[in-house]
């Protein structure tokens, strides 16, 4: 298992939702929901593109793109619908979070970074899954990318 | 229902409108009419049902609380109909220790909190069909608050239809809700009674692969660790879902007798379980069984798959069939 590192982008976001008490940390994902970036025109119009995360309890779509750089930049594309605001939130903090680092510092985040914002009490181990399901799936498909590089 | 509203609490509901516009609700004991319609009447119990137009239409009735209840915990915030408070399944409904509902003392503080009062007209409505809606009137019988209704299509119809939608938080003042002991064994099954009911219909409500045991789980839902997959010995497949329209209204009295009586053999008088994976969609079928079909012994096992696909020594059938009754225990 190679070692793990929590990158300052998404410590930054980690840190964000620490500060404030389990009621405003859900308003919190609530606000990142709503700035998941739309889809570019050339992803929205072929959504065949796009993979579904199947392990989520709504439908969420990612597509990961690998820049022909040395460092191997990621870019990560999400789609969910607004009827699944919480899915749109872990989305848009793995969005953010994670965007543009190198494929290195992706598999390097760890599997429980989830559990690190603090809102397992405030909406349930349960669907604190999904979130964890939606970085397995980047890291894998980080890895078959970097594989067929 | 009962005209018996003898509680005497004037809470004040002060919901804000987008606009700035704010009202002062009232709620007093006048028992809200239920609503007549064609559609309804042909139910056993129509006055459990209301639709979309009857609810624009009494919003700012003094007595009427509307609750939402999602499956996704912050769908109500990006905006719920004017006025209605947010109950959620899992972190409102459930124990947060012992694997169980609130207690009486819990429910009196969660209804207090929410301005709902022992003889509030309670209409809930919710996302994916009224699923979690139908859940969690299932509770509120459980604690049984007399008049509480489903808002017939749920959430989706209503935005379908392009109605008000508020992010608005409503204020809710305080009400006194009596302290009222969970009355389980009318409609809730545990593990034992379904063991004892071995001869008596099951209905098993999950997907066809979670019934035949090739997947433990919703298709698209997370594995939530069952040992086995299957179903309990005799239960017939009526997936939940067959229940909803393509609107997620209910559909037709006939057309649900059709699937019911005719498909799944449930006769007049039927002691009856209904199960799932956690007892949330055999709450759906618990309302259409009750109160659209008129059954009167209808119980759902909230241990359901989660509880039964891991239990020790407890039969399971795998495959299509519902396969044979086993002696009962």
């Amino acid at each position: 298992m190679a070692e793990t590192n929590i990158p300052d982008q998404l410590e930054e976001i980690i840190d964000d939702f620490q500060a404030l008490t389990e009621p405003d940390r859900l308003q919190l994902l609530l606000e990142f929901s709503r700035e998941l970036p739309a889809l570019p025109d050339r992803l929205a119009d072929h959504p065949e593109m796009l993979e579904q995360v199947v392990e989520c309890q709504t439908p969420l779509f990612l597509h990961l793109e690998l820049d022909q750089d040395p460092a191997g930049t990621v870019r990560l594309y999400f789609s969910a619908p607004p009827e699944a605001p919480t899915t749109r939130g872990f989305a848009s903090v793995l969005a953010e979070g994670l965007d543009g680092l190198s494929a290195t510092e992706i598999l390097a985040v760890p599997d429980d970074v989830a559990d690190r914002l603090g809102l397992a009490q405030a909406i349930t181990p349960l669907r604190m899954r999904g979130m964890s399901a939606m970085l397995g799936r980047i890291k894998r498909k980080v890895t078959e990318a970097t594989a067929a590089a | 229902m009962c005209g018996c509203y003898v509680w005497k609490f004037s809470a004040r509901i002060v919901v804000r409108l987008k606009g700035g516009r704010t009202f002062n609700r009232k709620a007093v004991a006048v028992p809200v009419p239920a609503e007549t319609n064609e559609k309804f009447a042909a139910y056993a119990h129509p006055e459990r049902l209301v639709s979309t137009q009857w609810l624009a239409d009494h919003l700012n009735d003094d007595s009427l609380v509307v609750v939402e209840s999602d499956e996704d915990i912050l769908l109500y915030e990006t905006g719920h109909i004017p006025g209605s408070v947010k109950i959620d399944w899992h972190t409102d409904l459930n124990d947060a220790d012992t694997r169980d509902y609130i207690d009486g003392e819990g429910f009196a503080a969660l209804m207090s909190a929410k301005g709902i009062s022992r003889d509030s007209t309670v209409v809930i409505y919710g996302d994916k069909s009224n699923w979690w809606a139908a859940y969690a009137l299932w509770v509120f019988t459980l604690f049984s608050h007399s008049d509480v209704r489903l808002l017939d299509g749920g959430r989706d119809k209503w935005i379908a239809e392009s109605r008000e939608l508020t992010t608005e938080t409503t204020s809710v003042t305080a009400t006194e809700y009596p302290v009222v002991q969970r009355n389980d064994a009318r409609i809730r099954a545990f593990k034992d009674d379904v063991l004892a009911h071995f001869g008596n219909p099951l209905i098993d409500v999950r997907s066809p692969d979670e019934y035949s045991g090739a997947r433990t789980t919703m298709p698209a839902y997370p594995e939530e660790g069952a040992l086995r997959g299957g179903h309990i010995p005799s239960a017939a497949s009526v997936p939940w879902g067959r229940a909803a329209a393509e609107d997620g209204t209910f559909k037709e009295r006939a057309e649900l007798e059709q699937i019911y009586h005719g498909d799944a053999g449930l006769k007049e008088g039927d002691d009856v379980v209904a199960y799932c994976r956690i007892g949330e969609r055999s709450s759906h079928t618990w309302f259409v069984l009750t109160h659209l079909l008129g059954f009167d012994n209808v119980r759902n096992y909230d241990g359901s798959w989660t509880e039964w696909g891991n239990a020790v020594r407890v039969p399971i059938v795998k495959g299509e069939t519902p396969g044979s009754v086993p002696a009962s225990r």
